[in-house]
């Protein structure tokens, strides 16, 4: 234990090289290439069955107001499919993506027996694990990126583009809309990074990469389910997922950042208290496998 | 060299397992810092927030009112969070149907870009507005909801409620001058001041109350109480800006005690010009527009504080034969529906009417009997001669106006 700590100085390059060759094993397993199929397909499903629904020149959502966030705007700009694709897929099918990756990290490679020949490597558990989180942090940008790049797609097929009108109904340019896109998409996947760490720590508490995601994935409905309880709305603004659709509200003129800063001290909260516990935990762990 | 150091210590461990074990446990401390540091700051930083009043010179009930009078911001733009907790029950997707005249969302068909249907919604619940304004001629007011906004636009003479969740756009005209007092809800603490400054008469009294701290600004806490008993308004206090003298915030609490039952004030403010594109608004393209027609001028009232949707209606129906009994903070208004057997609660009106009964209090007087819907502000009495009572005074203020009313 004490020796690990001195580990040898390493040179940050070899860190660079560690984190790369984790990156090559997350992005070339067909499991990563399956989810983010799965995301890329959810905007092409809403999109073409918008079209479908409004070809007769009907309204989607019946004009009621239902389904997924901006889905009534979506035939008017084909850039609001963006919003609807991320506010569609963040409360299940991102989180749970990135469940998989982050409670897969450190227990799949214990459940295969390469976390002690990953651990040979002079890089240090401390060095090993904030690459593990970096990769899993990667990995929730590219994901986000793929439902907001698909969605652009898709929108710019089917619908029309043009100047866009936020929700307080000023008007801004297709630009400036394309800006607030991306910048939707950095908050989306900042948003994650809570279920991030919080897997990173399930998947050091266990040697089987199943049970982590599991736990993950488990943890993520419950408390997706406590935050619809109303008579628990005390507890509501710690829910890591309380304030995911307040990205939302960068669509507002002028933007409203309540919410939204409250969102990202909430996941920095998180990915501190969790990270420090899988640090505790991986640090201080005997490796078994 | 990791994974050889701690196999080493899983087989050395006989001799080194306490101390180790109890290193393991201190690198849980981070975790446990980080978590509890996250805990003081969130109840801290409020605390911190919070403490000591500002220092401002004294000034007088009647100066103070002079300079909310006087005041004449005409730009400002800001976040206001408005609270109300009528005690109305909660009666969901129920209450829409009963009082489907004054609520409803777009019920029946109508746009839900409707204002008077949207801002009904203010009757209960907290609810974050955007506000702006400049000048007489230009106002937005805006309700945040989830994902969506609901804005009402007033630029020149025309007038645009959007609905950015159902994106339907509802369009009317005032003219340059008149009418638009009417279509501007009552959002701002601004507008609920004006209205509790008229009742002050010689039944109220009015002091200035130290000072307080909204929106970052420094302001003066004027309060506004009834001298008689038996009215169920508390005290009323409103802080007012010390250099703009306008009223910052706004706060109602009953005489029975508890939560405030309307508790208006900005969050965030500022005296600056808003941005001209705030007020410019073009319906996008596909949006559905609701031409201004059909909407019912009368019903510019709902937004008020007193206006419980249930007693709207009929105050609207019996309008021509409203009186008003009793002065100051104990007036009661009332008026005659015409309909012979009040309400049909009880035996008279079946499953509903035992429904509506159960949610009032049969009292009994020299005017006969009645029925009494209480919320926590407005009582209404409906006797079973017809004649509707309505004030914001006590059950038994209001069993008294009857009697004196026969």
């Amino acid at each position: 234990m004490s020796r690990a700590e001195a580990v040898p100085r390493v040179s940050p390059l070899w860190t660079l090289g560690l984190f790369r060759s984790e990156l090559l094993t997350t992005f070339r397993r067909w499991r990563t290439l399956a989810l983010l199929g799965v995301l890329a397909a959810v905007p092409v499903l809403i999109g073409v069955a918008v079209r479908i629904e409004t070809g007769d020149g009907s309204s989607a959502g019946g004009g009621g107001g239902e389904g997924p966030a901006f889905i009534s705007q979506i035939t008017n700009n084909g850039l609001f499919l963006v919003f609807t694709g991320l506010a569609a897929t963040l409360p299940f099918f991102l989180p749970m993506a990135i469940g998989v990756v982050a409670g897969d990290s450190l227990a799949g490679e214990a459940n295969a027996g390469t976390l002690r020949y990953l651990l040979v490597a002079p890089a240090g558990r401390t060095r090993l694990l904030l690459t593990k989180y970096a990769t899993v942090m990667v990995f929730c940008l590219v994901a986000t990126l793929v439902v907001a790049v698909s969605a652009l797609l898709v929108g710019a097929l089917l619908f029309p583009l043009g100047d866009l009108t936020t929700i307080s109904g000023t008007r801004i340019s297709f630009g400036e809309g394309l800006v607030r896109a991306l910048l939707i998409a950095l908050v989306v996947a900042a948003s994650l990074t809570g279920v991030a760490a919080l897997g990173l720590f399930v998947s050091t508490l266990t040697n089987s990469g199943i049970a982590a995601m599991a736990t993950t994935v488990g943890l993520l409905i419950t408390v997706q389910i406590l935050d619809q309880i109303p008579q628990l709305h005390a507890l509501h603004p710690y829910l890591f997922s309380h304030y995911w659709l307040s990205f939302a509200d960068l669509m507002r003129e002028p933007v409203h950042w309540d919410d939204l800063t409250r969102n990202l001290g909430l996941q920095a909260l998180y990915a501190a208290v969790f990270g420090s516990a899988a640090w505790a935990r991986f640090t201080s762990k005997d490796i078994t496998a | 060299m990791a994974p050889y150091e701690s196999e080493n210590t899983t087989v050395a461990g006989e001799v080194d397992e306490p101390r180790t074990g109890r290193r393991r446990a201190a690198r849980y401390v981070v975790p446990v810092t980080v978590m509890g540091l996250a805990a003081a700051t969130i109840g801290l930083v409020p605390a911190i927030a919070d403490s000591g009043d500002p220092d401002l010179p004294e000034i007088t009930a009647a100066q103070l009112i002079e300079k909310i009078a006087m005041s004449d911001v005409e730009q400002l733009s800001g976040t206001v969070k408005i609270t109300t907790d009528l005690g109305l029950p909660d009666l969901g997707g129920l209450e829409d149907s009963l009082a489907s005249g004054a609520a409803g969302r777009g019920g029946d068909g109508g746009s839900s870009a409707d204002p008077s249907a949207k801002l009904t919604a203010l009757a209960s619940g907290t609810h974050t507005l955007r506000v702006a304004a400049d000048g007489p001629d230009r106002q937005k007011v805006s309700l945040l909801e989830d994902a969506a906004e609901y804005s009402l636009i007033h630029n020149g003479k025309d007038v645009w409620g959007y609905d950015s969740k159902s994106n339907e756009v509802y369009h009317g005209t005032v003219d340059e001058s008149g009418e638009e007092r009417e279509q501007k809800p009552p959002a701002t603490p601004k507008d609920f001041a004006e209205e509790a400054l008229k009742s002050v008469d010689d039944t109220t009294s009015v002091t200035v109350d130290g000072t307080a701290q909204v929106a970052g600004r420094d302001a003066y806490r004027l309060v506004v109480e009834p001298r008689q008993s038996g009215s169920t308004v508390g005290a009323i206090s409103i802080a007012v800006d010390h250099e703009t003298g306008m009223p910052l915030k706004f706060t109602l609490t009953p005489s029975s005690g508890g939560a405030a039952v309307v508790d208006v004030g900005f969050t965030k403010v500022s005296f600056d010009r808003p941005a001209a594109s705030t007020f410019e608004f073009t319906p996008p393209k596909g949006a559905e527009v609701t031409e201004d027609g059909e909407l019912d001028r009368g019903r510019g009232h709902s937004g008020k504080p007193e206006g419980a949707p249930k007693s709207e209606e009929d105050l609207a129906k019996g309008l021509d034969g409203l009186k008003m009994l009793g002065e100051g903070w104990n007036t009661v208004a009332t008026f005659d529906t015409g309909a012979e057997g009040g309400l049909p609660t009880g035996e008279t009106g079946g499953d509903l009417g035992g429904f509506l009964g159960s949610l009032g209090d049969q009292v009994k007087g020299e005017f006969g009997t009645g029925t009494v819907f209480s919320t926590r502000l407005v009582n209404a009495l409906f006797t079973e001669d017809g004649k509707v009572y309505v004030g914001t005074v006590t059950k038994d203020a209001l069993v008294k106006a009857a009697d004196a009313g026969k």
